[in-house]
């Protein structure tokens, strides 16, 4: 058999896999894009919790009360946890986190364009509980069917993990609409300024998205970005509502023959200028991850150095 | 339990909860700078230890005031004249070894001093430090093999790791002295007689120092002043940044 | 100066008492004594395991796709090790 005909046969058995519902695992054989475009995605997944961790953390430290500031702190470190996993599932596929990290402060690898914008009042902790996680969620619900294994079980364990998230995130909404004046309309102006970029998190309409057809092709995805975008913006409605907030989207309305509700167009030139670099915290977050990764330098070595004479000492004990 | 026991327990609780509540934020400033991430995650797990143990001390001392304040009135509605946390606690993060040889110290000082807070006769501090003690016995394994590696890694962290124990030294002794509050309550069996644990103390770092191949500081140089409310400068920038949100929307619940 | 010179370790978790040891994921640390440190903090934050096991990555011998027709298939053909290939009259099937 010439190496082509190997090649077609595998790739044959792969897309057999593929079809019938079969995981992916890191020792199979796989399409060079497939596992190129699972790396683009598990990463870009896994920088975006490392990076969001920087708009609350911006927050830990003024959190208002004692009991917010543990819930908060856990929840950060819940990110980085699950930054972890997802980097865990990555390096199956061959790359090491630090190629992921280098990519990422390049600027060559993306993360999640929301973290872009800044959080500025206590509200923000709320809103980005609520609204990007709820978004994440939304998304990561639907990828606990992914074809690939390891990325399949690590959004199980994050989404396992996830759901406080969003929960502790409307409850401290909840106590602003319930509390003064003053922090009822600081939880509005939050919702104003995050509600949009939420639904941007699903990325570009599915006719414009690059990397969609073939990812729903291989089950890297599981639902388009619309489809998604859709599910988010009906359960936020009565979540607003409830909150007896104002929405921010005044074109919406109940369809009741599509069962969904009608909203208005994003401002796709924001969505774009905010990716292309030029949001409010663009390059303060890459930044950040750059500098503590930096003064990290010096840490790193000495675990290896020390190792390295440990090792040594062993050997010349034995 | 006579007035002036009660009393002297309540400032006790709430000088417990002040370090646990300094330290807790100043570990809390580590978030998403740590030297990697799984180190991100694992001191996380230690600040949030710190700021359980500041609610739990100062739920007890809310509890005792029966006044209507609550944790949060003594976190948030303080100044740094009324905190009485050992200085060391709210000096700045600096770099990691820094962070990490004060945790070994304060680690150290805790596994001596929370066993003996067990026996207390006051059931809430002593089970509050019976919960503590577990938390305490994993941060000092924690520190201590930090102190390990970074004393005993390559030059530089010799260098930082020395530079840390050096200018944190002068802080320590504060930990083992005693004004007259606490010595009632050690005498009645409720607070810690915590100058006999120095020797000891001392002990455990020197063996720790000296397996790290780094030096033990003179003793010459000592600051003190936390548990009498004169502090570094260091503190009035923490609660500054800590009392904003809180002291800015007076009255309001979060 | 690279990261991965700190070693990748498997993590594995008993969840609870009377349970197998269940491969959870992964992470990077300096030696074995670390790696069972931050799998506590990484893997059970939620109380999520009573035991861990760390194992370097590089100590794991995995059995490769290529030979999985040579090592699974020859035992797809011996149904008689399965309860369900005898058939026992109804006074004794529930054997």
């Amino acid at each position: 058999m010439s190496s082509e005909q190997q090649t077609s046969l595998q790739e044959k058995q792969f897309m057999h896999k593929i079809k019938a519902e079969e995981k992916i695992e890191p020792k199979d054989w796989m399409p060079e894009k497939y596992r190129k475009n699972l790396i683009r995605q598990i990463s870009q997944h896994a920088h975006s919790e490392v990076i969001g961790m920087q708009p609350e953390g911006n927050f830990l430290t003024r959190a208002p009360s004692l009991r917010r500031k543990a819930i908060l702190l856990s929840k950060i470190q819940d990110e980085a946890g699950h930054g972890l996993y997802l980097y865990s599932a990555a390096e199956t596929l061959g790359i090491s986190r630090d190629e992921m990290i280098e990519a990422l402060q390049s600027g060559r690898a993306k993360y999640a364009s929301i973290f872009n914008y800044p959080a500025l009042t206590w509200a923000d902790m709320g809103a980005i509980g609520w609204l990007v996680d709820g978004a994440a969620i939304v998304n990561q619900v639907s990828l606990q069917r992914t074809s690939y294994g390891p990325y399949a079980r690590g959004m199980i364990r994050i989404c396992k993990e996830e759901s406080f998230h969003q929960r502790q995130g409307y409850d401290i909404m909840l106590t602003l609409v319930n509390g003064s004046p003053e922090q009822k309309a600081m939880a509005q102006d939050s919702l104003n300024r995050f509600y949009w970029p939420a639904l941007m998190m699903f990325g570009p309409h599915d006719s414009e998205s690059a990397h969609s057809a073939k990812s729903m092709e291989w089950k890297i995805k599981r639902e388009t970005n619309d489809d998604l975008r859709q599910k988010f913006i009906d359960q936020t409605a009565s979540q607003i509502e409830f909150l007896g907030l104002e929405h921010p989207d005044k074109e919406l309305k109940w369809n009741e023959e599509r069962g969904h509700y009608d909203s208005g167009e994003i401002d796709w030139d924001e969505f774009h200028n905010v990716i292309a670099g030029n949001g409010h915290c663009n390059r303060q977050r890459l930044e950040h991850h750059i500098k503590a990764h930096e003064e990290g330098a010096w840490v790193r070595e000495a675990l290896v150095a020390y190792n390295a004479k440990k090792q040594a000492k062993q050997t010349e004990a034995a | 339990m006579s007035d002036t026991i009660k009393d002297a327990t309540l400032e006790y609780a709430v000088r417990l909860g002040d370090d646990a509540n300094v330290l807790g934020h100043r570990i809390s400033e580590w978030v998403s700078r740590g030297p990697f991430l799984e180190e991100d995650i694992a001191y996380a797990n230690v600040a949030l230890d710190y700021i359980g143990r500041a609610r739990m001390f100062y739920g007890y001392a809310a509890e005792l005031a029966n006044d209507g304040r609550t944790e949060d009135d003594f976190a948030y509605m303080r100044d740094d004249r009324q905190y009485q946390n050992l200085l060391l606690m709210e000096l700045p993060r600096e770099d990691f070894a820094y962070s990490q040889v004060r945790q070994l110290f304060i680690d150290i000082y805790y596994g001596l001093m929370l066993p003996e807070l067990v026996k207390s006769k006051d059931d809430t501090l002593a089970a509050i430090a019976a919960k503590a003690i577990k938390e305490t016995r994993y941060h000092l394994r924690r520190s201590r093999d930090w102190v390990l590696r970074l004393g005993d890694g390559t030059e530089e962290s010799h260098r930082r790791t020395q530079r840390a124990v050096d200018s944190l030294w002068g802080y320590t002794h504060e930990m083992f002295e005693m004004d007259d509050t606490e010595q009632r309550l050690a005498d009645s069996g409720i607070g810690v007689d915590i100058t006999k644990l120095r020797d000891e103390w001392h002990r455990q770092v020197s063996a720790i120092l000296a397996e790290a191949t780094l030096n033990l500081p003179e003793d010459g140089w000592a600051v003190r002043g936390g548990r009498i409310g004169y502090h570094t400068e260091n503190l009035g920038h923490l609660l500054t940044e800590m009392q904003f949100v809180h002291r800015s929307y007076p009255g309001c619940q979060w | 100066m690279q990261d991965n010179a700190l070693e990748l370790f498997e993590v594995f978790i008993r969840s609870k008492r009377g349970l197998d040891h269940k491969h959870v994921g992964s992470l990077h640390s300096e030696d074995h004594e670390q790696a069972l440190e931050y799998a506590r903090d990484v893997y059970t934050r939620r109380s999520e395991g009573v035991s861990i096991w760390v194992v370097r990555s590089a100590d794991i011998c995995a059995s490769q796709e290529d030979d999985a027709e040579d090592f699974f298939d020859p035992n797809d053909d011996k149904p008689y090790r399965h309860a369900t290939y005898y058939t026992l009259p109804d006074a004794v099937n529930n054997m």
